[in-house]
């Protein structure tokens, strides 16, 4: 038994033209239908996985690919798309991936505002990590404390969040601060397959295991004052984040339309140049049943984050009777979404793919929030148990460059092997302890290789992103509790 | 040689080799190989047994299907399995897997495997006859 290491390689910057400081093109060559693009620093560029090219490049063949195929500052290998691809199709000629939304359909962040400085929250920290740990089940094989019967699964598939809220988690005005309002629309629960719907049965309201967390962070610094104050958020406020996804819905949706695109391709005359970039014609059976299915699973995570936003209220109240905790917005980063985008002037509606990318929505978009019209929708991006996450702002260049797109997090610089050999996962929670920051979770091992040091440094992913265009930096906020699956 | 399983490295995620005599005992060793992503394979005692019939077109999508069977499994039943028989005719494959409910406090399970994927997908025979059934894990 044993373990071998593959050698960490870096990418050829010789094959790629930069056209400026954070953006790199591979110009369309061989069966590219149009080239690729990739938003980057220097450093960040050097740093990544030759297999970035190859898997942006092969995108790029992919039938009724528009305009060019992307990929964000945070990228690395994937499963045939990169983690940190973009990719919007043709309704007509195009194609829709089940590897180009991966395996955990509508994986995203939720940030909830507390109203609480962290003054309030210092003193009673361990009692909230310990409520929060209570009543949120995290880690492998943890059930919900909801069961739900063939009708409801199919009326949660079908509802999202609204379905919770008519359920009793959360209250309406949650859902406004919700991409699509809480519930994606054209979902069909009869095309998830009845083992999809076995495996959600116990797991609605879990976070699940690997990188999903619940953090208590606390806003250390105000990059944009005015952004930040519609966003309602100030230097030393205490917010609440959630990161998971569908679960094992999701998982399974992914799992059993991977082989029969895969299967399937030949037979619509799709040349894959990787098994993994599996896909189906948009107006074809599979292709349509895939959408009526992956728009169930993105309601399954709309449904489970809403519920896992109860219970952290319930959590909350315990130890804050008074504390109330609006949402401030709930982002999605595994998706395919039909969107309105304009290319030359011209307006396509368009099936664009986001695998590991955010939705970046600038100032004045119909679909951004009232609230958040005049400054765009909030990005929320993901960092560490120990390094800081943080929220920036869509922008009105993101639509021309990425179709309103920007990162997700920090991406793993480590493999979970190498992370268990370096740390043991009690010296990472003592030694976060000591900084200040309390962990809960049923794994040490998990803890291990999560740790902090395995990841990439998220603040220069933000940076480039931010330098590239693709959203505004807000502010950033650094972890006092953290529950990991 | 003695059947035996690694594990190797993918940037996010991990993959996962089994080695054996035959194509049975490579899908084996890759099984054990998925349930160590998981815990330690020792810490889980065979107490009860689930049965498992799978059907693919090839060798490499019987792979996945294979793997994707024991995830079911894991996620459906709340168990961890750490024996293994299979047996497979043309491109079926029935097996028996043994293990034990998952125990959060004994087994201290790292983490989920959301699915098997294709990527570094690979069964074939090396020079010296032994048979060599991989892929890449989404955890």
């Amino acid at each position: 038994m044993g373990h071998i290491t593959r050698k960490a390689q870096t990418m050829d910057t010789s094959q790629l033209n930069r056209k400026s400081e954070h953006e790199w093109w591979i110009k369309a060559h061989g069966r590219m239908r149009v080239p690729a693009i990739i938003y980057a620093s220097k450093a960040l560029i050097e740093d990544m996985d030759p297999k970035v090219y190859e898997q942006v490049t092969n995108v790029a063949t992919l039938p009724g690919i528009v305009k060019a195929s992307y990929a964000m500052p945070d990228a690395h290998w994937g499963y045939g798309f990169p983690i940190g691809g973009v990719a919007a199709f043709d309704p007509e000629e195009g194609v829709v991936s089940a590897g180009g939304v991966g395996f955990d359909i509508s994986c995203g962040v939720r940030t909830l505002l507390t109203g609480l400085r962290v003054e309030d929250v210092s003193a009673v920290r361990q009692q909230l990590a310990e409520m929060l740990y209570h009543k949120v089940p995290a880690g492998v094989g943890s059930t919900g404390h909801l069961r739900l019967d063939a009708t409801e699964m199919d009326a949660m598939l079908s509802r999202g969040a609204q379905w919770a809220v008519e359920q009793g988690y959360g209250s309406g005005n949650d859902l406004e601060h919700i991409e699509e309002r809480g519930r994606m629309r054209e979902a069909r629960p009869d095309c998830v397959s009845d083992q999809a719907k076995k495996r959600q049965r116990d797991e609605m309201g879990t976070l699940g295991s690997g990188n999903h967390y619940l953090e208590v962070q606390q806003v250390t610094a105000i990059y944009d004052a005015d952004i930040a104050a519609a966003y309602g958020l100030h230097e030393g406020d205490v917010v609440v984040s959630i990161h998971c996804g569908s679960r094992g819905l999701g998982h399974q949706i992914g799992t059993e339309f991977m082989k029969r695109m895969a299967l399937a391709a030949g037979r619509h005359g799709i040349d894959l140049p990787d098994r993994e970039l599996a896909c189906a014609p948009i107006n074809s059976d599979v292709g349509q049943e895939y959408l009526g299915a992956m728009r169930a699973a993105i309601n399954c995570a709309l449904a489970n984050r809403q519920i896992i936003t109860h219970l952290v209220r319930e959590a909350f109240s315990e130890v804050f009777p008074r504390a109330r905790l609006p949402l401030l917005y709930d982002v999605s980063h595994n998706t395919c979404k039909v969107e309105e985008h304009t290319i030359g002037g011209k307006s396509y509606r368009l099936f664009v793919h986001r695998k590991g990318a955010t939705r970046s929505f600038g100032p004045g978009h119909p679909d951004v929030p009232t609230a958040y019209r005049d400054v765009g929708q909030p990005v929320l991006i993901g960092g560490t148990m120990g390094t800081a996450s943080f929220i920036l702002a869509g922008t009105k260049e993101s639509m021309e460059r990425s179709f309103g797109s920007a990162c997700h997090g920090a991406g793993r610089s480590m493999s979970r092997h190498a992370a268990t050999k370096q740390w043991r996962g009690r010296e990472v929670i003592d030694d976060l302890a000591g900084r200040g920051i309390i962990i809960r979770s049923p794994s040490y091992r998990g803890v291990a290789e999560e740790a902090p040091g395995a990841y990439k440094d998220v603040s220069a992913v933000v940076e480039s992103t931010d330098r590239a265009g693709l959203a505004r930096t807000v502010a950033r906020l650094e972890p006092l509790v953290c529950v990991k699956g | 040689m003695e059947p035996h399983w690694e594990h190797y490295h993918h940037q996010a995620d991990i993959g996962v080799r089994g080695i054996g005599a035959s194509r049975e005992e490579a899908f084996e060793q890759a099984a054990l190989a998925l349930t160590a992503v998981i815990t330690e394979p020792r810490l889980v005692i065979p107490r009860e047994a689930v049965n498992i019939i799978c059907e693919a077109p090839d060798n490499e999508y019987l792979l996945v299907d294979w793997l994707n069977s024991i995830i079911y499994e894991i996620a459906t039943r709340n168990m961890l399995f750490s024996r293994f028989e299979v047996h497979i005719e043309n491109h079926t494959l029935t097996a028996r897997l043994q293990g034990e409910r998952a125990d959060q406090a004994r087994h201290q399970p790292a983490v989920e495997v959301k699915g098997a994927t294709y990527t570094t997908l690979s069964v074939g025979q090396n020079s010296d006859g032994s048979w060599v059934a991989q892929t890449v894990v989404d955890v």
